[in-house]
């Protein structure tokens, strides 16, 4: 490990990290201090000016390769590639929170104790542009998932791993519609969160015990220390699996890896839309960055024995989140069981240690980001009388009342079933072929079989869109404001470039796969 | 038998250069006639037509200069490469054209013969509403047969091919408003697709054992490959040019392809279409010369077609299916030339050339007499139509003679040899084709006597609604006239002094030292005059006197010819049984086998996931439970690890 000054932090390498969450401080200040109605263009304005500020940053500092804040953060090539796709992909995810004109005050609701519909709430609705608390949560929520990305020991991990799940699970308090189901999700994701921390801080114990005994190094639980003692620690080896196992538990379940999934439909479904469309995003990109690092950098000496365990979870993963997905009649709950199953893949490529492996999780992780964005920005514009009309049978005929966000919808379902000439082909290829060089037959037949799968219920969707006739109850699709139409365009554009000309992102991706210790 | 003629060991081509250098002209023109034609739509109906006739009239002038600049090359060739069709890895097609002589005398024909069509046409289709589509139609199938005998290699000959193809189809179906014209239409188009399919497999063979699909390179190779993929290669391209010929199995389009417009089938029978299965074989005679098997079947289906053509037109009563079937029977002939192989092939050629005049002339007279008789086709409602139609009379009463084969006509020069030809074989063989040859001259004698006595002599047996019956206006009769004239001098010209076989000896090799045949020279010349006569002597008198307006009972030969000899019933049971059987069977076993296996897997993950669906039960308790057996599972599996790590 090279020398470091151990005060010394490189701020500007932190800039990103310490823009988003000045910004949400901020915001916290904007709630107290500016008038109600401008509320909520200022929270607006002000998280998408830091979010954009904080992706100069990164872009700025593209060329950094360092550890910095006294070994507990990394910014190099992986954490910048992820972090700009983090920052890239909250700013659409704000675009969709933003989005007021399809519904009175949004999506959110800022008093969930009242009624929905009640006079009470008309009031509020009237009074105030809905909750504006969700920006300052959503920065602080990206901020964490910029640190979680970064972090290069387990306990900073940790603090950014809870600094970014809180803020979640308030957020999924917070819809306006289906006020107990969305109460509900939060407090599962709370709880069940809870509890995969508790299991992620044990694992850190026992690594921590792991590293201690080493002549000449002080026991430790940032990486490069885990690294060393993976091959020459003298203490128990039950102690480094353990721990491994433990740790990896914390991460799957943020990353929704089956059975660590459970809480994803629920949780999915009851959210705001725009939140569920930020989590399958971002908390994914972030959960994955740090499977990533953990698995590459700190634990690379014990791949042979992790692998066959994590590629388990893997097949078990895509085939929970494919098989599952074919009985769903909840539009929600599909796009959670279909992001299940990316989960799977993505492991895939996490499980393909070589350059081109990174890079095609890479990839993927912002591929897929796209896609799942633009697709909850459609599920926010079908809707009825009583909000976003989510059970699949209702958009059945959809395509003969509103063919034009039947064929975008239509073009992300092929693009999430990995049909060529969209995204979706190119970052399952990207994953598929490193596993396939690293003798990792066995996740590629898995992945195409599932994929097979999983493509019915997609087109299941498709079919009802297209050929069935539409019906009473057929939602009519609301015509979006400006906000979510640049950020379902921004999706849906993303999807087909990435398709079409993935060469320029794969070659960022490729040029950033490489990790610091 | 004869010495396989050497075709020059290496054939080597040209580059093409002066004039002879715009000599895809010939294709452009026409192309660029039809695109005009389709277009500019209803604009171009009041003028439409003459643009289609120009543009055939400059590709036959334009022909006839190249004709002559190649006459005085050294080389006899010209090859232009006009752009690199299509280069995937070692594969080269080049988008290149061949003006040999060969190439040239089709040039000649196609454009010559099919100008006189066109110019018949203008009149004939004046009162159609869609005579504008029908010359862009025309001038797509000159263009795609022109394409066809100007490629230098066999893919820009299967692009005329299929060109001719499609072309057929849309002419054969004009009216496609009637049900039996569409049906025709498809039929053609279906039987076709038998032959290319041929062809296609052909061509693949090529590339894969040959590398390349370019005449001199596939002809100078063909010494390398072994005899059985020359026999398999020579058998697809004899299937191939079966199709487009109407040769036996694949000849029941052809006669069907009468529900076009006449000038159509005059154009499909004497210029195009079937001419291009001989011009396949002809041009690919290197490959049929390397292997005696595959000329013993040309020469065999040559045979049986020319008589199984010749028995059932002599039981058909429609004007245009009796000359449709003589067409059958006359390629047949051609067919047996070109299997015989070595001087032969000139001969095929010159009998295909011939051809060309005087069944163009008796389509289209066929036609005046149909325009004349409320197109009225049944030869048993016609008679004594010579007083009124004098000069379509006179002019298919050419045809006829030089169909027949009557010295000094066409027929005569083209025919005879090739009979004689037949004989000359080493084997028994040569008494079983020569003597084919020569009882299909006697038939043929018999039917075509039979046409032309029943339509213009005897009594009238005119259908009600016809007081009198009118010549045809000049521009109908003027071709006419034209094509008689060929139909009389043709062949004579042609054999003059040998002057056409030594003119196609660059492409098909010398006629090789006379074989004497198993009979002499002069035998066969008297046999065959001798059938010849008499069977237009016995048709003479039978049907001197007109014949009854309806088809009589008769017994089983004429039954069974005017069933086509059963061949549609061969087809249909041989072929479209089981391939209706075949295909049902198919789609039995997609249901059941290969859905079912599907539909089977799909429930099995549908059950599954609906199983599974109930442990997702919504209460965090029994989530929770999820995650600690899981995390359980994971850590002992880890540690399940270690411990084989440890040991």
């Amino acid at each position: 490990m090279t020398e470091l000054k151990l005060p010394s932090i490189d701020y500007a390498a932190l800039a990103p990290i310490l823009i988003m969450l000045g910004a949400a401080l901020l915001g916290v200040l904007v709630e107290a201090f500016v008038p109600r109605r401008h509320r909520h263009l200022v929270q607006l304005s002000l998280g998408l000016l830091a979010v954009l500020a904080a992706l100069v940053m990164v872009i700025f500092n593209a060329d950094d390769r360092l550890i910095t804040a006294g070994g507990a953060l990394a910014v190099d090539g992986p954490t910048l590639f992820l972090q700009g796709a983090i920052l890239v992909l909250a700013a659409m995810s704000l675009l969709l929170i933003g989005e007021r004109s399809v519904e009175r005050g949004g999506a959110f609701v800022a008093q969930a104790a009242v009624t929905a519909e009640s006079v009470e709430d008309r009031r509020q609705a009237e009074g105030s542009n809905g909750a504006t608390e969700v920006y300052p949560l959503a920065s602080f929520a990206i901020g964490g998932m910029l640190i979680f990305v970064a972090a290069n020991d387990l306990l900073t991990m940790f603090i950014a791993l809870e600094v970014f799940s809180l803020p979640l699970y308030l957020l999924c308090a917070l819809a306006r519609r289906r006020r107990l189901l969305s109460q509900e999700a939060a407090m599962k994701y709370f709880l069940l969160g809870a509890y995969a921390s508790a299991f992620f801080l044990f694992g850190v114990a026992l690594v921590y015990g792991f590293t201690s005994g080493i002549p000449g190094r002080p026991a430790g639980v940032d990486f490069a220390t885990i690294h060393a003692a993976v091959g020459e620690s003298p203490a128990s080896q039950v102690l480094l699996f353990a721990g491994m196992a433990l740790l990896s538990i914390g991460l799957l379940f943020k990353a929704a890896a089956a059975p660590f999934h459970v809480w994803t439909p629920d949780v999915y479904q009851g959210a705001p839309t725009p939140v569920t469309g930020f989590m399958a995003a971002c908390t994914k990109v972030a959960a994955f960055g740090a499977l990533l690092r953990v698995f590459h950098v700190a634990f690379a000496g014990a791949a042979w024995d992790f692998t066959p365990v994590l590629g388990a979870v893997a097949v078990l993963t895509m085939l929970v989140g494919a098989v599952l997905a074919v009985t769903q009649t909840d539009i929600k709950r599909l796009l959670a069981y279909s992001s299940i199953a990316n989960a799977g893949y993505l492991l895939v490529g996490v499980l393909a240690p070589s350059r081109d492996g990174l890079a095609g999780t890479m990839f993927y992780l912002a591929a897929y980001g796209f896609s799942v964005l633009a697709a909850f920005a459609v599920v926010t514009l079908v809707r009825d009388a009583d909000g976003e009309a989510t059970h699949l049978s209702r958009w059945a005929g959809l395509g003969k009342r509103s063919p034009f966000f039947a064929a975008v919808f239509t073009f992300i379902l092929l693009a999430f079933a990995g049909i060529p000439l969209t995204s979706g082909f190119m970052s399952k290829f990207a994953v598929f072929a490193p596993a396939l060089d690293a003798d990792q037959a066995w996740l590629v037949v898995a992945g195409v079989l599932t994929s097979m799968v999983l493509a019915f219920p997609y087109l299941r969707v498709v079919v009802m869109m297209w050929l069935s006739e539409p019906g009473e109850s057929t939602p009519t699709v609301t015509v979006p404001g400006g906000l979510t139409s640049a950020a379902l365009m921004i999706g849906v554009l993303a999807t087909l470039v990435l398709g079409v000309v993935p060469g320029p992102l794969l070659d960022l991706a490729n040029g950033a796969a490489e990790f610091v210790r | 038998m004869n010495a396989p003629a050497e075709p020059a060991g290496d054939v080597a081509y040209a580059a093409a250069s002066g004039l002879l250098g715009s000599f895809w002209l010939l294709v452009a023109i026409p192309l660029a006639s039809a695109a005009v034609l389709l277009l500019l739509g209803r604009r171009a109906d009041r003028w439409g037509h003459w643009l289609g006739v120009a543009a055939i009239g400059a590709s036959f002038v334009l022909g006839l200069t190249y004709f002559f600049q190649l006459r005085g090359l050294e080389n006899k060739s010209a090859e232009l490469s006009l752009w690199d069709f299509i280069a995937v890895g070692d594969l080269h097609v080049d988008f290149g054209l061949l003006f040999d002589p060969l190439a040239a005398v089709f040039v000649l024909l196609i454009t010559g013969v099919g100008f006189l069509i066109h110019l018949y046409a203008v009149e004939y289709m004046a009162h159609d509403e869609g005579r504008r589509r029908f010359f862009a139609y025309f001038n797509l199938f000159v263009a795609a047969m022109l394409l066809l005998v100007l490629g230098n290699n066999y893919v820009m000959l299967y692009f005329g091919w299929e060109g001719v193809g499609l072309a057929s189809y849309l002419l054969i179906s004009f009216w496609y408003g009637r049900p039996s014209a569409a049906t025709a239409g498809k039929k053609a188009f279906l039987m076709n697709r038998v032959g290319d399919a041929g062809l296609a497999i052909g061509i693949f063979i090529m590339f894969a054992t040959l590398g390349t699909t370019q005449y001199d390179e596939v002809f100078n190779g063909v010494g390398s490959l072994t005899g059985t993929t020359v026999l398999v290669l020579g058998l697809l391209l004899l299937l191939g040019a079966a199709g487009k010929s109407g040769q036996f199995p694949l000849q029941a389009w052809l006669p069907d392809a009468m529900e076009g417009p006449t000038p159509v089938s005059a154009l499909i029978h004497a210029a195009t279409m079937v001419t291009a299965g001989v011009y396949l074989i002809a041009r690919s005679n290197p490959v049929f010369s390397a292997n005696s098997t595959l000329q013993l079947v040309v020469v065999s289906v040559g045979a049986l077609t020319l008589l199984l053509g010749c028995i059932i037109g002599a039981a058909k009563d429609d004007i245009k299916r009796v000359l449709a079937w003589s067409t059958v029977s006359q390629i047949g002939y051609m067919f047996l030339g070109v299997g015989l192989g070595g001087g032969a092939y000139a001969l095929a050629i010159i009998h295909l050339l011939a051809h060309g005049f005087f069944k163009a002339n008796m389509f289209l007279g066929a036609g005046s007499v149909m325009h004349g008789m409320n197109d009225q086709v049944d030869i048993r409602r016609f008679g004594g139509l010579s007083k009124y139609m004098k000069v379509t009379w006179i002019t298919f009463m050419m045809g006829w003679l030089a169909i027949i084969g009557l010295p000094p006509l066409s027929g005569y020069f083209s025919k005879e040899p090739i009979i004689v030809a037949a004989f000359t074989r080493d084997d028994w063989t040569a008494w079983l084709f020569g003597g084919a040859a020569l009882l299909g001259a006697g038939l043929t004698a018999f039917y075509m006597t039979r046409l032309f006595v029943l339509t213009f002599h005897g009594p009238k047996r005119w259908t009600e609604d016809i007081e009198h019956p009118h010549e045809s206006p000049k521009l109908m009769t003027i071709p006419l006239i034209l094509l008689a004239i060929g139909s009389v001098v043709a062949g004579g010209l042609m054999v003059w002094n040998d002057g056409l076989a030594s003119w196609l000896t660059p492409v098909l090799g010398e006629a090789g030292e006379e074989h004497h045949a198993v009979l002499s020279h002069t035998v066969i010349t008297i046999l065959s005059l001798v059938v010849t006569i008499a069977g237009a002597g016995l048709a003479w008198s039978l049907f001197r006197n007109g014949t009854a307006t309806e088809p009589q009972p008769a017994g089983v030969l004429v039954t069974a010819a005017r069933r086509n000899l059963y061949t549609d019933a061969f087809n249909e049971a041989v072929f479209e049984k089981p391939g209706i059987f075949l295909t049902r069977a198919l789609v039995f076993l997609d249901n059941r086998g290969i859905d079912g296996l599907v539909n089977g897997l799909a429930a099995a993950v549908g059950g599954g996931s609906g199983r599974l669906r109930r442990l997702q039960t919504g209460f965090v308790r029994s989530y929770a439970t999820s995650i600690l057996t899981g995390a359980l599972l994971v850590v002992a599996a880890f540690l399940a690890v270690q411990a084989g790590w440890l040991a």
